[in-house]
This record gives C-alpha cells, structure tokens and sequence, in this order.
C-alpha cells in the first residue's frame, strides 16, 4: 500500500489511467469536440508520466530531475495551442453547417 | 564524465540556417503586410534552395555528417542537429519540391487579379514557408523531443493548407486530419516520455550506442511508430488522407502528398534503423511490411475505382508510401553489411526522393487541369492533352515514375526493392511490388487515355492557360525521371555519416 502511495508510482499510475480514458475516449467518441476533449486528456495523462519520470530522476541520479520538467512545460504549450486550433475549426465548421441548415429551412419556408 | 557525442562540424551553421531562414521569412511576412508576401517568399526559396544545395555539396565534400550542438550544451541536456547523407537527400529533395510549387502558386495567384494579395494567398505563403522550417527541423533534429515539437509545427503548418478555401467539406477534413496526427503525436510523446525515464537521454545518436534489449525500450518505441504511423497514413490509418489531400488547393496538395506524410516516414525509419535492437526491429520490420503491402494493394484498387482526380491522386499517395514500409524486412542487414549497405536501403531512399517529385508535379499537373476546365472528373477530361500538352506530359512522366517502367526514378526504385526481395527471400514482397505497379499503370493509364482521345466536342477551356503554370509540374516530373540515372547499386551518398553508427554497434 505504501509503496503505491509514493508520489512517483501514483503520478505514474494516475497518469496511465488517463491516457487509457484518453484513448478510449479517442477512439470510441464520434462527436468531434468529444473528440478533442479525449486528445485533452490523453495530454493531461503523458504530462503526469512525465512528472512522475522527473521524480524518479532516472536521468541524472538527483531527486528531482528538471529536464522532464522543462518538457512538459513545452509539451503543454504545444498542446494548448493544438486544441486552440481544433477549436476554431471547429467552430468554424459549426457555423458554416449551421449556416447551410439555416438557408435550407429558410428555403423550404420560402417555398 | 560523459564523452562527447556530438561535435560541430565546420559547415554546421548550414543547418540552423536551413530552420531559420523560413522561419524569419514567415516573421517578415506576418511584419511586412500581405502586400510583400510573395516577393519576400521568392526570395526566400532561392536562398533555402541554395541552402540545401550547400548542405549537399559540404557533406560531399567532407564525407562525414554535418553537425551543430546548438549553444556548445552537450546532449542530453543540450540539442544537437546532424545531417547525415540521407537527411541531405531529403533536405534538396524538399527544397526543389517547395521551389517548383513555390512558382507554380505565383503564376497560379496572379491568374486571379484581384485576389492576389487575399487572404488565403497571404495564409498559402505563410504555411509553405513555416512547413518548409518544421520539414528541414525534422530532417535534422536528433533530439526525440526536439522533434516532437518539428513535427506538430509540421502539423499545425499543414492542417490550415487543407482547408485554405474556407467550405465546410474541407474544414472538415483539416479537423479529422488535425485529430489524427494530435492522436499520433500524444502517442509518440508518451513513447518519448519513457525513453527518457528509462534512459535519461533523447539524443538519437546517443540512444542507438545504449541501445539494448529491454522491454522498456520496445513498448516506447511502439508506441512512437504507432503514432508516426497514424502521421504518415500507412493502411489502415490512411482514412483521414484522401478527403485532406484532394480538397486542398493543387499547390497545398502538392506539398502536403509529397513532403509532409514523409516526415513521419524518416523518423520511423531512423527509429527501426538505428535505435531498436535487432531482434525487435526485425519484428517491427515484418509487421510494417505487412501493413505496407496491404497498403499498396487495397489503396491501389481504391485509386482505380475514383472517379475524381484529384482523389485518385491521393490514394495513389498512400499506396505509394506502401513501397517504404516494405523497405524494413529487406534492409536487415546482416553481420558484415549494415541496412544502409544494402540495395533496398538506396532503393527506400531513392522511393522516398522519385515519389516526392513525381506526386508534387501530378499534383500541380491536377491543379492545371483543375484551373483549365473547373472541375476534375476524369470521365469527363476526354482530349484535355490537346489543350493542355505539357500538363499531359507531366502527368504522364511522373505516371511512369509510380508504375516503376524504366526509365524513371521510381524504376530505379522499385526494381532495387524487388532484386532485394527475390534475393532475400520474400516472394510475396517481390509478388506485391509487381503487382502494385500494374494497379498503379491501370490508374494513370485511364488518366492518360483521356488527354490523348479523340473528343466529340472541341476542347475549350474556361480561360487562358499561360505556359508558365505549366512548367512547374514539367519540371518536378522531368527531375524524377532523371533520378533514374542514378547507378543501380548502394548509392555512396546515402551513407556518408552512417559510419559512426556502425562502429557504435560494435565496440
């Protein structure tokens, strides 16, 4: 029990739960913002793999390892501006269906 | 202490330049206003083009990789960029694709009087050039990370390419396509993730000197092909490819067929190559060579069965990719040879280079096809190789380059991977290279018979077609038939810079 409360196995375990949920999400959802909200998670988990990599501090022998660290800060700024840009297609697109679903019934109300 | 790795070479400072330079471009462009787009642009490929070329001829000249450690901070901490032969090669073939669709996108703007300067032209030169510094950072990055973050600029770069004309269709597809390169990236940075907890380093040349049995090492690696994989749309994560690379405009097209789906391709290759350990990589190798053939054969079919050029363009891309999946199994290697010793190492290479030229000129071919008549349903292109000769020659010397028929780069190509798969041993390899290159003939065959039939009607194009559009598609495709006169044999430029990884292997 205590061995799995070590903060680096739980930051592990917690961050391999939700790549799992991420993916399943991923690949089962079929609404696109569901879609994206799952690429979210999926994120959120490797980045708490990573913090658990900088706590074991396999790399250089310290307690803490940094490089991981600096990575993920990257890693989260990378991910960020992806689901930025999601988002706007998204939107986009939503308003453009929208816009043809508008013109069809103004079309049918029209006739 | 640990030794160094890396050091810089004299003619290092080439390679930051070739990640720079674009970059500073797009900061120009996005500073200067849209009115300066295209000259700031112009000027900006023929100097990444000299570039390349210089790149090229210092590794000739030298013999050995270029590297730069970039601010003298060793890796693991610091990042290094190296340029081995096989990354030259791609960083000329890359500059002379993005050069040709460069000038073709000129002449193709300046059609339009008053769209000139217009938004989506101003967003056209902005992505080529910031694809074009992701591209070159990927081709010489050595750091996983470092190239984590090259190839999802790559991604961001190419995803508004796809849908530069704003319709819902093609929002659509740039989202699906944004959706599975995001799910291919995550997967390669978690792979990333455990490399380094397991080794502490991210260094390519640095891994493959560790590079051991351990099960951590092949679950990592798993995961980064699977992910590169969805990126490089092998079968069956091809679907999002077809609907992205049809819709996009012929210049978008032609970069993102013939460049941007072989970033993923290299690094999985340099992954299998150099980092796993052999036993691994030879599974890894069958198992990619199975998915590559299958890759070939069903996408073939489903290039044949189009009725819209453009998509049959694009199937024929994922079946072209096919051919460099199947590269693993026979470039093996053995105890005295290593892979990059072998004729199916230069024939992977020399596919990855003919294709790249041979699909950007097909591309911009469709897109003056495109331009010439508004649409482009092939049953309905009856005679157009009257009107439009040279587009017809394009099409038609780049078809040769994918049906693999002599003499053309993509003969070169495919008859090297072929001489390796009878010698080595796999005849269903040598079966479907045969095979695929008799779907590829039907497809362009049916695109050819069009542009030299007989019309019933006289045919007329929507509006004058200046030669120079054209020339840009001649020229990419007259360049992947001269590839074919490279020697048939183990070509010494792709192996300048392999050395060093050679004598890491035995110590």
């Amino acid at each position: 029990m205590t061995a799995v409360l070590q903060p680096g196995v739980l930051f592990g375990l917690c961050g391999a739960g939700l790549v799992g949920i991420g993916l399943f999400a991923v690949v089962t959802q079929t609404g696109l913002l569901r879609r994206i909200v799952g690429c979210n998670i999926l994120g959120a988990g490797i980045f708490l793999v990573f913090g658990a990599v900088a706590r074991r501090g396999a790399g250089a022998g310290f307690d803490a390892d940094p490089v991981p660290q600096a990575l993920v800060i990257t890693g989260i700024v990378v991910a960020f501006s992806a689901s930025a840009l999601a988002v706007a297609l998204l939107k986009r697109l939503s308003e453009l269906t929208d816009g043809d679903r508008a013109e069809a019934a103004e079309r049918e109300s029209g006739s | 202490m640990t030794p160094l790795v890396h050091a810089t070479t004299p003619g290092g400072y080439l390679l930051v330049l070739a990640v720079i330079l674009p970059v500073c471009a797009v900061l120009a462009i996005v500073a200067c206003g849209p009115r300066s787009a295209a000259r700031i642009a112009m000027v900006t490929l023929a100097a990444g083009l000299a570039i390349a070329v210089a790149i090229a001829a210092e590794l000739i000249s030298s013999g050995a990789a270029l590297s730069y450690v970039v601010g003298a901070w060793q890796p693991p901490l610091g990042i290094a960029l190296r340029a081995d032969g096989l990354s030259g090669a791609m960083l000329v073939m890359t500059a002379l694709v993005v050069v040709a669709v460069g000038l073709f996108a000129r002449v193709q703007h300046g059609l339009d009087e008053g769209a000139r300067d217009g938004r989506a032209q101003t967003t056209f030169w902005l992505m080529l050039l910031a694809l074009w510094s992701a591209l070159n950072a990927v081709f010489v990055g050595e750091d996983l990370f470092n190239l984590y973050v090259a190839l999802e600029l790559l991604t961001f770069a190419a995803v508004p390419l796809v849908c530069l004309d704003g319709r819902s269709k093609t929002i659509m597809a740039a989202l699906r396509y944004l959706l599975f390169a995001l799910l291919g990236s995550l997967l390669y940075l978690l792979g990333t993730g455990l490399l380094y907890g397991q080794y502490g380093t991210l260094d390519l040349l640095a891994l493959s000197r560790l590079s051991r049995q351990d099960p951590a090492l092949s679950v990592a690696l798993a995961l980064m092909i699977v992910g590169l994989l969805a990126k490089a749309a092998l079968f069956p994560l091809h679907l999002w490819l077809p609907p992205a690379h049809a819709g996009a405009p012929a210049p978008a097209s032609a970069v993102l067929s013939a460049l941007v789906i072989k970033a993923p391709v290299f690094l999985i290759l340099r992954l299998v190559l150099d980092v796993a350990p052999p036993q691994a990589a030879a599974i890894a190798g069958q198992l990619l060579a199975v998915l590559g053939a299958a890759s070939i054969l069903f996408c073939s079919v489903m290039a044949l069965r189009q009725a819209r050029l453009k998509l049959m363009i694009a199937y024929s891309t994922v079946a072209q990719i096919g051919y460099l999946f199947i590269v693993f199994p026979l470039a093996a290697g053995s105890a005295d040879l290593p892979p990059w010793g072998t004729i199916a190492w230069t024939g992977g290479a020399l596919q990855l280079v003919s294709h790249a030229l041979a699909k950007a000129a097909m591309f911009l071919a469709a897109g003056v096809i495109a331009e010439a008549f508004g649409h482009d349903r092939i049953a309905d292109l009856g005679g157009f190789g009257r009107v439009l000769p040279l587009s017809a020659a394009a099409f038609g010397l780049a078809g040769l380059s994918l049906m693999g028929i002599p003499p053309s780069g993509g003969f070169v190509a495919k008859c090297l991977l072929l001489t390796a798969a009878v010698i080595g041993g796999y005849p269903w390899l040598a079966a479907t290279i045969l095979i695929g290159g008799l779907l590829a003939g039907g497809y362009v065959f049916r695109v050819i018979d069009k542009a030299l039939a007989v019309p019933t009607v006289p045919v007329k194009t929507l509006r004058p077609i200046p030669r120079r559009l054209e020339f840009a598609a001649l020229a990419l495709a007259v360049a992947a038939v001269l590839i074919g006169f490279v020697p048939l044999r183990p070509f010494g430029f792709l192996q300048i810079g392999r050395d060093g990884l050679a004598m890491a292997l035995t110590p």
